[in-house]
């Protein structure tokens, strides 16, 4: 099982309220995200849990960033990401 | 046609508490109230549990002999009630029309919808699955009755229409007390006539159901032919308040009517003062009592004027346990239940003269709730709690250790 890991993100909502996470901290180390690719209601399906998926497009790899409904956002591995 | 869906969230509690921890997939887990307070019983189980011989509603010791491996998971509300509200966002996607029956099933009315009853049936499977992490079966019919027994035929995660090509084939083999509202006692009654299935009940005459089950032997009938026409009502008309009720599984057995005294208390002021808290006054009180075996009695009596006052409440509540309780095992569970409901809001005519002593208890009554809303419910309690403090520990406003009787009924 995937390791679930809250994360401080940085993040723009535009005039309709749509949010768009602008980059994440990880390890102290912030990570830039270069784009959204999808919003979704999801499923964690590595972690557990559910709540808003955002596909972020990270370099040249793509990871998974979630909000929760408590409005903490959580990644599901980053492995691939550092 | 009228199409009509029932979604049944597959062993929901399990469910949800996979879908929060994946380690739990795949394994034999159960979902169980507080062994300590004694709500130690299985309120859900996972199939693998199933698979076990688990069942809801035994007690934790019973299922761990079957089942040694046995994941055991506190139950907790809140989760089950985000993802109960999570679900039917998803099911108003199609239609305004749907009715919760309690917190794991709903029904919807997608008659006129551009996309097929199996299509939507397909789609809602997939939203839960990849939404949430959960799985729902789908019934569907022209009928309430007809699109609930459907979601029973096949699951975990399937579709099943009943048409009325196919009724006879599907639904009238199965047994009698399959069909909403037949319980025990219903069956048994059922089976003294030789009425077994669904079919039998569907093919009897209606003059023997009515002379045994009176009207209800009636709507059994008319349910089996698939002639219910029950509509489905949306959320905010099934949500109106009809009643308000509390009900709790007691620290220990109660074997006297002093000790249940004291429940009922307990459970009227929680009532009252909900009630009051909605601007209600009740006409109609009800209890209902639950005996060490699990067998479960309700009873319900007028007041004569209607109230919101918690003495009220427990005096008829008293009234009825005492009326109706014949003690031979001592009561496990109580619940009092205030409904007939009249807004104590609206201009009602006010009597000319209040008795000073109604007038003082209302006052009493006034004051409790502005200690308990500033200081917390066991800031301030009946003498009468200090008799049995493991009952007077129970708050039945701050932890749900008491259930909206619906909730219990339903389950049976």
């Amino acid at each position: 099982m995937a390791q679930k890991i809250y994360v401080k993100v940085a993040l723009e909502a535009d005039e309709t309220g749509l949010i768009t996470p602008l980059s994440l901290v990880f390890r102290g180390i912030r990570i830039p995200i270069d784009r959204v690719l999808e919003r979704r209601q999801a499923h964690a399906v590595k972690t557990g849990g559910q709540g808003m998926r955002y596909t972020v497009r990270i370099g040249s790899r793509q990871a998974y960033l979630f909000q929760d409904d408590a409005q903490r956002w959580f990644v599901e591995e980053l492995d691939h990401v550092r | 046609m009228r199409i009509i869906l029932h979604s049944d969230c597959n062993s929901f509690y399990a469910s949800v508490e996979a879908a929060e921890d994946p380690r739990l997939a795949d394994k034999p887990v159960a979902v169980c109230g507080d062994p300590s307070l004694r709500h130690g019983i299985i309120l859900a189980k996972s199939t693998q549990a199933k698979k076990c011989g688990v069942r809801t509603g035994e007690a934790i010791w019973q299922a761990r002999q079957k089942c040694p491996g046995l994941l055991l998971i506190s139950a907790d509300q809140r989760k089950y009630l985000l993802y109960s509200r999570k679900m039917r966002e998803i099911y108003r996607r199609y239609t305004r029309l749907v009715e919760p029956f309690g917190l794991d099933e709903s029904w919807l009315d997608v008659s006129g919808h551009a996309l097929s009853g199996e299509e939507i049936a397909a789609r809602i499977r997939s939203s839960a699955r990849e939404e949430l992490g959960i799985t729902v079966s789908i019934g569907i019919s022209y009928n309430k009755v007809f699109a609930k027994l459907g979601s029973d035929l096949r699951k975990p995660d399937a579709t099943t229409v009943i048409t009325r090509e196919n009724y006879r084939e599907k639904i009238w083999p199965l047994p009698a007390d399959e069909l909403l509202f037949i319980g025990s006692a219903t069956k048994n009654r059922l089976a003294a006539l030789g009425l077994y299935t669904i079919g039998d009940v569907a093919r009897a005459s209606a003059d023997l159901l009515q002379e045994t089950l009176g009207k209800n032997g009636l709507m059994l009938r008319r349910f089996a032919r698939g002639e219910d026409d029950a509509p489905v009502l949306c959320a905010e008309e099934a949500d109106e308040i009809k009643s308000i009720g509390n009900s709790t599984t007691t620290p220990h057995d109660l074997k006297n009517e002093e000790a249940a005294k004291a429940v009922l208390y307990l459970l009227s002021d929680s009532v009252a003062a909900r009630l009051r808290a909605h601007h209600f006054a009740c006409g109609t009180v009800s209890v209902w009592m639950r005996d060490s075996e699990l067998n479960t009695l309700n009873r319900q009596c007028r007041l004569s004027d209607a109230s919101d006052s918690g003495t009220d409440i427990a005096k008829a509540a008293l009234r009825l346990l005492r009326e109706n309780y014949p003690w031979d095992l001592p009561l496990r569970s109580l619940g009092v239940c205030g409904c007939d409901l009249r807004s104590t809001q609206e201009d009602v005519q006010l009597p000319l003269w209040i008795a000073p002593r109604k007038r003082k208890e209302r006052a009493l009554d006034e004051a409790l709730d502005a200690i308990r809303a500033r200081w917390g419910h066991n800031a301030i309690r009946r003498g009468l709690m200090l008799c049995d403090r493991a009952t007077s520990e129970l708050n039945p406003v701050d932890d749900h250790a008491l259930q909206p009787l619906g909730a219990m009924r339903g389950r049976g």
